[in-house]
């Protein structure tokens, strides 16, 4: 028998090695961790129960609280913007991924300036606060001007174009330098412009919390602050005929703290809150949809 | 404050979680008597354990188990519709089957692919999560050969590569995995092989929620370097990092073993000493990165920002914006490359750090074992700059360093700048590098960056809205991950080779004690100055371009 190659027997020992791997830390070990959660506590069951008992998705895993149309159903807490699927699909976890200068408008893609703007306006008029932010126009797009200058980039201004206002739209401002402002054409070529954010008057702070116009990184966010439920207690109490106390009362049973006093932020898990909701102060807006869900 | 707070206790269990688990490392990974379980292993691989090998033999049975690790990956990812556990999905294209299995094997777990619409259970399992074990434990075999060629005297035996590998994955990297697991398990990871529920939500839609070995994978995605997720949200999606305690958790995780490593080091050259200056370098490169992260996360400079509030896009409620940012460090300052928000919608700064952190070479502390050999390497490279200023010939742990060992010193140093510009380069001029941006500007320009820092370096993390999901990264990132990774592991043990056939040199009072502050200094600047200055130029037209202007 010739001897084989030193190179040939180490691929001969390195492919024996993997299937050795892959039988035991490949499949033994995930199956016996497998094993292993059929231990009480370890689970990881997070099924929660709607008010008309049956199983309603998870705790852990967040919901739209609108309406076919995706209009906020007002008798809920609303949860955060989504860019899971269309909005919380468990089964497209992701983020947005636009970046702190995305500012103007795509045809397809509206920026992220717009997409904060037009929550935030649209939070504002939902709960009867002012939605204005900085950067933002009072029709809820970002204040974005495209200034073309008659060297390129300095000179003279010939031309300015509120970027993300499309026509017809009226422009946030009626002139910038001294020369009119116009809205921008969809599909017309601005990128030679020179791209000036207008700050506006607004409020630094603004009334609508940061966490009620800006999606997460999973899409699927439970929580929300408790500065936003603070926000929608109001209205979720009147349409509910509830008294503001109770449910601020379910709103502390549903929030969690610092873990351990310093780990991670504080968050109200609207899940569980609405659900508590339905049970103990149900309206005829839930129960008229109960049907459907049997069917 | 809580912020500070939060990361100074983190911070603390992984320095202290450290010494024991250095310690055993050095005593379980270095010599010693095999276990009965592991002598049947060697026959069945027919592998004899008591043969020492070269510089040379190591790495051809290293090369050997990465070729034959990709082969493997690469039948299971274009096999898996035929394959039980598929969960319905079918197998990959060429490419992208090709781009996962180097990617995995490799260490770096880029994923050019939404892990929950392309993965089953099958291929998480028997694929990525043994290549996590793999790919981590051929790290530290790496950095096991160069410091055995620092230990040992007039000899070519820097070990055995089998032995190494499998002594770490079962003496070190499966147990670590069970108990992590069922920690993060308790914490509400889910565990389960089922194909998901469809739920009537509370406001009458449909939802499904899917199952997955998440219990199994996420502490070796965590521990070993690897970073890749079952889920696309990656650590953000709630099955993968349920809560605050758990997201602290991960963090301990992902910095744990290369800390650790650092200790086994000293443990093996019998100077702990050594092993505390070197854990002081790393701990102010860290400390620096996070300073600046949190900094560039607190100053509100871009638009969005100020429009908002703050960098909230992405992130996840209960980790909240120092969660993040903290988790993000950590992730880019180790070669874990794991994310649990969108770091493509950090502040521009804040995401200049993360890509800075990448470029130092990851070793603040770096990947599992190649983050020990990276801050030898720049350990070397001071001693050497050093013992010139005081005239003498540069030594490190009584070995010369002379033109033959500072030859593949500076060969490792120049790899990941020269295959991380030309390859951005070639994207830019020739390929899809700037359809595939998901930003407008300078910062479309960083996420590309990014992208093939993140490749190059075994990293893994991504500014996500770039899509690498081309026929043209996925070839190309191939070859980045291919010579990011292997070809510096040939400097490092062709200098271990050299090394080890020295004979130990005398101590005199003019030899450059590598201790003390002086060298602390010496060393962190050099691992600044080598790795940022190639890439400032790049750096400026991207994240710096980004956040000032």
């Amino acid at each position: 028998m010739t001897r084989i190659p030193h190179w040939l027997a180490q691929h001969i020992a390195a492919l024996r090695v993997v299937l050795v791997l892959t039988l035991l830390t490949g499949l033994a070990y995930p199956l016996a961790m497998v094993a292993a959660a059929h231990v009480p506590g370890l689970d990881g069951r997070s099924e929660v129960t709607g008010a008309d008992g049956r199983p309603a998705g998870s705790s852990l895993i967040g919901q739209s609280f609108t309406d076919a149309k995706g209009n906020p159903l007002k008798q809920y807490f609303q949860s955060r913007p989504s860019n899971a699927g269309t909005g919380y699909d468990a089964a497209a976890s992701g983020a947005g991924n636009q970046g702190p200068e995305s500012v103007v408008d795509a045809l397809d893609k509206p920026s992220l300036l717009t997409l904060v703007c037009g929550r935030s306006k649209a939070v504002g008029d939902l709960e009867g606060v002012d939605g204005s932010r900085p950067y933002c126009t009072d029709d809820g797009v970002g204040a974005v001007l495209g200034v073309f200058h008659e060297g390129g980039t300095s000179g003279r201004v010939t031309k300015v174009v509120s970027l993300d206002q499309a026509c017809p739209a009226q422009p946030f401002l009626a002139t910038y330098k001294g020369v009119r402002v116009s809205c921008a054409k969809p599909g017309a070529d601005y990128s030679h412009a020179v791209t000036v954010p207008v700050r506006g008057d607004a409020p630094a702070n603004p009334v609508v919390p940061a966490d009620a116009v800006t999606a997460s990184g999973s899409g699927l966010d439970p929580q929300i602050s408790p500065a936003y439920a603070k926000l929608q207690a109001p209205r979720v109490a009147h349409e509910r005929g509830a008294s503001l106390a109770d449910v601020r009362g379910l709103i502390a049973k549903y929030t969690t703290g610092r873990a351990l006093g310093v780990f991670g932020e504080p968050g109200v898990n609207v899940v569980e809150l609405n659900i508590a909701l339905d049970r103990k102060y149900p309206t005829t807006a839930t129960t008229a949809s109960s049907p459907k869900q049997g069917a | 404050m809580a912020a500070w707070i939060q990361a100074s206790i983190i911070l603390a269990v992984v320095v202290g979680l450290h010494v024991p688990l250095g310690d055993y490392m050095a005593r379980a990974l270095d010599g010693g008597r095999h276990w009965r379980g592991e002598k049947t292993l060697y026959r069945v691989c027919g592998i004899d354990p008591a043969k020492e090998q070269t510089w040379r033999h190591y790495l051809t049975a290293l090369l050997a188990f990465s070729v034959m690790s990709i082969a493997a990956l690469f039948a299971l990812f274009t096999l898996q519709g035929k394959l039980p556990w598929s969960t319905g999905h079918e197998g990959m294209p060429w490419r992208l089957a090709l781009h996962t299995a180097v990617s995995f094997t490799t260490n770096t777990s880029w994923q050019n692919y939404a892990g929950e619409s392309t993965t089953g259970h099958l291929a998480v399992m028997a694929g990525l999560g043994v290549q996590a074990f793999a790919s981590a434990a051929v790290g530290i075999c790496v950095a096991l050969a160069l410091v055995r060629g620092l230990v040992r005297r007039s000899t070519d035996d820097l070990g055995n590569f089998w032995v190494d590998l499998l002594r770490t994955i079962f003496r070190i990297l499966v147990p670590m995995a069970v108990v992590g697991g069922l920690i993060l398990m308790a914490g509400g990871v889910i565990q389960s092989l089922g194909g998901g529920h469809t739920f009537t939500t509370v406001a009458g839609a449909k939802q499904t929620i899917l199952d997955g070995p998440v219990g199994s994978w996420e502490p070796i995605k965590l521990f070993t370097g690897d970073g890749g997720g079952v889920f696309n949200a990656n650590s953000a999606h709630p099955f993968e990092n349920p809560s605050a305690w758990t997201n602290a958790f991960e963090i301990v995780l992902m910095l744990l073993i290369p800390t650790a490593c650092v200790r086994m080091f000293g443990r093996m050259i019998g100077s702990l000493k050594q092993s505390w200056t070197l854990l002081t370098v790393v701990g102010i490169l860290f400390g620096l990165l996070l300073a600046a992260g949190t900094l560039a996360q607190s100053a509100h400079t871009g638009t969005v920002t100020q429009a908002v509030g703050g960098p909230y896009e992405g992130t996840e409620t209960r980790f909240g914006i120092p969660g993040s940012t903290l988790f993000g460090v950590g992730a880019t300052g180790s070669a874990d490359g794991a994310a649990n928000s969108s770091y493509d919608s950090f502040s521009s700064l804040g995401g200049g750090v993360l890509l800075s952190a990448m470029m130092l070479g990851e070793i603040a502390p770096g990947g599992t074992g190649s983050g020990l050999y990276g801050l030898i390497m720049v350990v070397l490279v001071a001693v050497f700059i050093g013992g010139l200023m005081v005239g003498r010939t540069p030594e490190y742990l009584r070995k010369r360093i002379g033109y033959g060992e500072m030859r593949w010193v500076v060969v490792y140093a120049l790899i990941p700048p020269t295959v991380i510009l030309a390859c951005t380069g070639v994207a830019l001029a020739f390929g899809d590098g700037q359809s595939s941006m998901g930003n407008p500007g300078a910062h479309g320009l960083t996420e590309l960056i990014y992208a093939y820092t993140s490749n190059t370096n075994s990293n893994g993390s991504a500014m996500a809205g770039f899509n690498g999901a081309t026929d043209f990264h996925n070839l190309l990132m191939v070859f980045a991950m291919l010579a990011g990774r292997y070809l510096p592991m040939v400097a490092v043990l062709a200098l271990a080779g050299r090394l080890a056939k020295q004979q130990p040199g005398v101590v005199t009072v003019g030899t450059l004690r590598a201790q003390g502050v002086n060298f602390v200094v010496l060393a962190t600047a050099a691992a600044v100055v080598l790795a940022l200055l190639n890439f400032l130029p790049a750096l400026s037209l991207g994240t710096i371009a980004d956040g000032l202007l």
